[in-house]
């Protein structure tokens, strides 16, 4: 029998179990729920270009990000030249050479496949010696990797030492990897590209009004291909400040749910309630949408959307705690969670020893959107009178929205109650259209995201920024005096909506640098920030009964960790509130104070 | 079987509260209504028996401000019918509402027959009395009061109620169906209904208006509020001034004094 | 009875309430003022050994009727208006209890005179009665002029001290007789006694009261250990049973127990009348509230204005250094 017979029959028996579970996955994907992923094709591209082929994320973590990429190359090359050898085996008759006959072909496949053994024994090594916390150590990777490292090895061996034998083991291995691939989380080998194309464009976005979803085709296909795509390294876990302190979430865990759905879905099994059962409710609540899970993710997966999509459904049964539910209903009754008269919402002024404007009755130019903490909370308070005062000794033209300010809704959206955030924004609207104002300026991070991106520009509003911002920009304007420096080591929280969602991390640096005092940042900076866990609507939750430690503690002890810092700087009023609790359940209170930037500013003014 | 809840809006007391010029009712014209909190438990607690025993569920209540609210989300929350009694004075009496309630429930076209009428024990405003039994009365209905618990026996139509009596003792009734009951708390806290679903409620229910059979002081003497105040601690408790730490210490020394250590 | 002063006494399980007590005290006092003769009126069935209790009136009524061994709202008021039919009181003082809800409403509108609920204290001006009745969940102190024959009065518990209200005597008692007729509408099947909770509050001498202003579950450990350090238990108002952070056995109030222990710390507790109706008989009260206006500032003798998350870790400290220093 001909060679190029038994390949043929390889061949058809490989891509057609290959091809027949890639086409259940598509049938599954295409029953859910439609989601349009194909607008702006250009920057998509180039998403897949840095994260595909440039690995980005992975690189994150140095070592095994070189040896990924490494291995990545050598998949690509090796792919490349199996097809190529796969036609000219399966069609003898073509005038073709074979891949390694070609020279500079010859050179690529010898070079990667000495790096990627080499990689392969850096990753087998990191795997199996030092293993980073919450790495899937599943036998399907041990075979993929011993699958790859014979595709290497075996060519390799073919070009050194001749084809004969090492072909057919090269042949087999890889059309057996192929029709593995389906079946194991290597699928994501596959997947991956897709996910990124087709990923997210702003991450930080909130799903499309929907009921919510509870079942396969209540997602969306991209919600259900995160599950196809996650390779389990395990980056979103050990990101996660729920699944850090102990709580019931861990996204990966959650990405593996999806993937189970899908598989079950498409091997015909549909059975179990979805919510509930395979993801318990103590799960679904536990986030704080901090997305520094999206944020490390190397196929853009989406974890946060999927959450909140199930809590949109739980809201709709009035499935949640007591004292989220008393959120809600204070919410929609008096514009804040506390409960509290709006009529009151502006008392904290009565403090301050000039008037601020209210913008409803005189024109101002900046609209501060002080939001509810700052107002009603009086531990926030005192922050808040220092960057009233910060704003008027700088000569800034301000006024607020008295009782008419209503929580901006942001994590009303992410709690899933997306109506009462409609309300919520419908009557800020309405407050704004009465007002007076060129710009709007907010102290609370949260409020900032949503008024900046979801909320329709009203008055011909010129911009939305954070306060920090505007000092910054006052910095840099030279319009903000600050004689006395302040000779202090401090460190700096990026709050998660300032700095992974919409990239705000130089501006309060730059005032920091203005005051005169040393910034010694905390390893978890930047993007890498550490959520206190508040956010999502986590702040109006019981804590579940049984956890490790709070994400706030953790932060503060970092904090703590640093040499000589006494000062641990917040822009976010749930931040301020947050870490001083903590470091009284630390102990810490002597070793560390938490103040708002506005307070050091106020300071440095004179 | 047929079940209708009595809703009524009360002052929201979260909000400081104003006293009108005259000095003998509360200035009304900006407090905020909210439903009083045992209606709440009424509605919470006919919801309850309608999921268990398929029941329709009217609700009822004498317009007032922000009552369009309160009936949109009961109907949202799953009430099959909401209606409200049109063309009263505002500001009836506790007793003149429970009057213009029994005439319509009596003689609206539609309402009977009911099998089971739940409203709140007493609201907070119920100065001149209370709904339940004025309404059981008007009706000729038997009435029990301070209801925590409900199990409905279709079939001979008679109730089993919980009241709750001092000392957490409970009392377990049998009471003859058509009954009204006051309830003092439903079986389980009053449920969350989305805001999406209240403003779906808003689009799509209707609600009824029935006019007022009746002008509302049927012949007995109005309430003679003389003076309306503020009930300002009567400088009863000595206040403890000062930080934590002053206070406790001062507290300490109390407690000290009076051999409680 | 033309021209009494008559108080309803509740009798239930075989002993005349607490609240009955208080409302005899207030129609003992505004009886006096009037010049007005007080009467009592006992319901019951086989009840009539109770009168004795009622000594602090000039002279008792005493209804006995099969139907009326439980207090009835409907039945209860059903005698009371026939025993008014030829003679009408000056005024019937009615508590406001779980017990008696209901019945000065029904009997108010079936003899077609007024009602006034939520009385806390009556006021004679003039030879006419004024109440002082405390509306809004305590927020709003409301003064009417009680005229009508009766004036039917409803009176909130923890008006007067009981003690002033309870003298064992013997005084004149009328038999009444009275036709009730049985509908066979309502019936008792049974009482249901509370579960045994592990600790008995009424038995303790200090109990640390918690309510919604401690905000979070996760906060009740702070309370314990301020209990812990008196030598006390924890317990809490109808919110906080509510919303399960405590068991039914701590709720103190109207529908919970009433304790009488020699400390009681409020935290967080507004005051509203049905929790203070469970604790104003403690010793010493001592409240910390966030809002200075919190009707529970009216009955303690205490009251410190302040976070109570802040407060309590402080003074906790504080009294175990004391504790330590003592023993």
């Amino acid at each position: 029998m001909p060679d190029a017979l038994y390949l043929w029959i390889l061949t058809l028996a490989a891509f057609g179990l290959f091809g027949h579970r890639v086409f259940r996955y598509v049938k599954v994907l295409s029953g859910a729920r439609g989601e349009k992923r194909w607008d702006h094709p250009g920057q998509r591209l180039r998403l897949v270009l840095v994260n595909v082929f440039g690995q980005r994320r992975l690189i994150e973590e140095p070592v095994i990000g070189l040896a990924h990429l490494v291995i990545f190359w050598a998949f690509v090359f090796y792919a490349g030249s199996f097809f190529w050898n796969l036609v000219r085996g399966l069609f003898p008759f073509l005038p073709i050479p074979f891949a390694d006959q070609v020279g500079w072909m010859r050179i690529a496949l010898e070079a990667f496949g000495v790096l990627g053994l080499v990689a392969l024994a850096v990753a087998a090594v990191r795997r199996y010696i030092f293993p980073p916390d919450r790495l899937e150590k599943s036998r399907d990777a041990t075979i993929i990797l011993g699958l790859i490292a014979v595709v290497l090895g075996s060519s390799l061996a073919g070009q050194w030492f001749g084809w004969r034998s090492m072909w057919w083991l090269h042949m087999v291995t890889v059309l057996g990897f192929l029709a593995y691939l389906p079946y194991s989380k290597h699928l994501h080998l596959l997947a991956s590209p897709f996910a990124v194309f087709f990923g997210s464009l702003r991450p930080g976005s909130v799903p499309a009004p929907s009921p919510g979803a509870s079942s396969r085709e209540e997602f969306t296909w991209r919600q259900l291909f995160s599950g196809l795509a996650c390779a389990e390294c395990g980056r979103c876990d050990r990101s996660c400040p729920s699944f850090q302190g102990g709580f019931a979430l861990s996204p990966k865990m959650l990405m593996h749910h999806m993937k189970e759905l899908v598989r079950d879905a498409s091997a015909g099994h549909n059975g179990t309630s979805f919510v509930g059962d395979v993801v318990k409710r103590e799960e679904i609540w536990a986030c704080t949408t901090c997305l520094a899970c999206m944020e490390r993710c190397p196929v853009m997966n989406e974890h946060v959307p999927i959450l909140i999509e199930m809590r949109r459904r739980l809201v709709g049964e009035g499935d949640m705690d007591k004292s989220l539910q008393e959120a809600f209903k204070n919410l929609n009754r008096y514009g804040n969670s506390f409960g509290a008269p709006p009529r009151a919402r502006s008392k904290w002024t009565q403090q301050l020893d000039f008037p601020v404007k209210d913008a409803r009755k005189e024109p101002v130019q900046y609209l501060w959107f002080v939001g509810d903490f700052a107002s009603y909370d009086p531990r926030v308070n005192a922050a808040t009178c220092a960057a009233a005062r910060v704003f008027h000794n700088a000569g800034l033209d301000f006024g607020i929205l008295c009782e008419s300010e209503q929580n901006s809704g942001n994590d009303l959206r992410l709690a899933g109650e997306e109506g009462l955030y409609e309300s919520l924004q419908e009557k800020n609207l309405k407050a704004f259209r009465k007002a007076h104002f060129e710009e709007i300026v907010t102290t609370d991070p949260h409020s900032f995201q949503v008024l900046k991106h979801e909320y329709p520009a009203t008055n011909g509003a010129r911009s939305v920024r954070h306060h920090t911002q505007l000092l910054s920009d006052l910095v840099l304007q030279d319009k903000l005096p600050l004689p006395k420096k302040l000779h202090m080591r401090v460190t700096y929280h990026d709050p998660c909506y300032l700095g992974r969602y919409n990239a705000v991390f130089n501006a309060p640096r730059r005032v920091l640098a203005a005051l005169g005092v040393e910034l010694v940042e905390m390893p978890r900076n930047r993007t890498y920030s550490y959520c206190c866990g508040a956010g999502g609507g986590r702040i109006w939750m019981e804590d579940p009964p049984v956890f490790k430690e709070r994400p706030a503690v953790s932060r503060v002890r970092e904090a703590a960790s640093l040499p000589n810092v006494h000062t641990l700087v917040v822009v976010c009023p749930k931040d301020l509130v947050m870490f001083q609790d903590a470091l009284k359940t630390a102990g810490l209170e002597s070793r560390l104070q938490v103040r708002e930037l506005s307070e050091l500013v106020e300071q440095a003014m004179g | 079987m047929h079940i209708l809840v009595l809703l009524k809006m009360v002052p929201d007391v979260v909000e400081d509260l104003e006293i009108a010029s005259g000095g003998t009712a509360l200035d009304l014209d900006c407090q905020r209504m909210i439903l009083s909190e045992s209606d709440d438990h009424a509605l919470e607690q006919a919801l309850l028996l309608k999921e268990r025993h398929g029941a329709k569920l009217t609700v009822l209540a004498v317009d007032a401000a922000e009552v369009d609210d309160a009936l949109f989300t009961a109907a949202a929350k799953g009430a099959d019918r909401v209606m409200k009694i049109v063309g009263s004075d505002a500001g009836l009496t506790t007793r003149q509402a429970a009057r213009v309630l029994s005439q319509t429930i009596a003689e609206e076209p539609g309402l009977m027959p009911v099998d089971l009428i739940l409203t709140g024990v007493q609201a907070i405003d119920d100065l001149d009395g209370l709904i339940a039994p004025l309404v059981a009365d008007e009706l000729h209905m038997p009435y029990l009061g301070i209801i925590t618990g409900i199990a409905l026996d279709v079939s001979s139509d008679t109730a089993r109620a919980i009241k709750e009596y001092p000392s957490g003792v409970r009392g377990e009734f049998q009471i003859q169906l058509p009954a009204v009951l006051g309830i003092q708390a439903a079986e389980k806290p009053p449920r969350y209904v989305p805001v999406a679903k209240i403003r779906a409620a808003m689009k799509t229910v209707k609600i009824e208006c029935a006019q007022v059979l009746t002008l509302a002081d049927g012949g007995w003497p109005a309430v003679n509020v003389l003076e309306m105040k503020q009930n300002e601690p009567a400088g009863h408790a000595e206040m403890l001034e000062g930080a934590p730490a002053q206070v406790s210490a001062r507290l300490c020394e109390i407690l000290a004094g009076r051999g409680l250590f | 009875m033309t021209g009494n002063v008559c108080v309803f006494a509740e009798q239930w399980r075989g002993q005349i309430s607490e609240a009955t007590y208080e409302t005899l005290a207030l129609g003992r006092e505004v009886a006096d003022k009037l010049g007005a003769p007080l009467t009592a009126i006992l319901t019951g069935c086989n009840s009539r050994n109770l009168v004795r209790s009622l000594g602090v009136a000039d002279s008792v009524v005493y209804v006995d009727h099969p139907l009326l061994a439980e207090i009835l709202p409907q039945t209860c008021a059903a005698a009371l208006v026939q025993l008014f039919l030829n003679t009408r009181p000056l005024a019937l003082l009615v508590p406001l209890t779980n017990i008696s809800l209901g019945i000065g409403t029904l009997v108010g509108a079936r003899l077609g005179v007024p009602v006034i609920n939520f009385c806390k204290d009556i006021q004679v001006a003039g030879g006419r009665l004024e109440a002082r009745c405390v509306m809004y969940g305590g927020k709003i102190e409301a003064t009417v002029g009680a005229t009508g024959d009766p004036a039917v009065l409803g009176i909130w518990p923890g008006a007067r001290p009981a003690e002033k209200g309870h003298i064992e005597r013997a005084v004149p008692v009328t038999d009444a007789a009275v036709v009730l007729e049985d509908a066979e509408a309502i019936r008792l099947s049974k009482y249901i006694e509370p579960e045994a909770g592990d600790v008995d509050l009424t038995k303790q001498d200090v109990l640390v009261a918690v309510g919604r202003g401690i905000q979070d579950r996760g906060n009740l450990g702070l309370a314990e250990e301020l209990a812990k350090a008196l030598g006390g238990a924890v317990c809490g108002s109808r919110p906080v049973i509510d919303q399960g952070w405590l068991p039914l056995s701590r709720q103190i109030g109207k529908s919970g127990l009433t304790v009488r222990p020699k400390l009681y710390v409020a935290l967080g507790i507004s005051g509203a009348p049905e929790h203070v109706e469970g604790m104003k008989g403690a010793d010493l009260i001592v409240a910390v509230n966030s809002d200075p206006h919190a009707p529970i500032f009216n009955v303690a003798h205490y009251g410190i204005v302040g976070d109570v998350l802040d407060t309590l870790p402080v003074l906790t400290s504080m009294v175990e250094a004391r504790r330590a220093h003592v023993t």
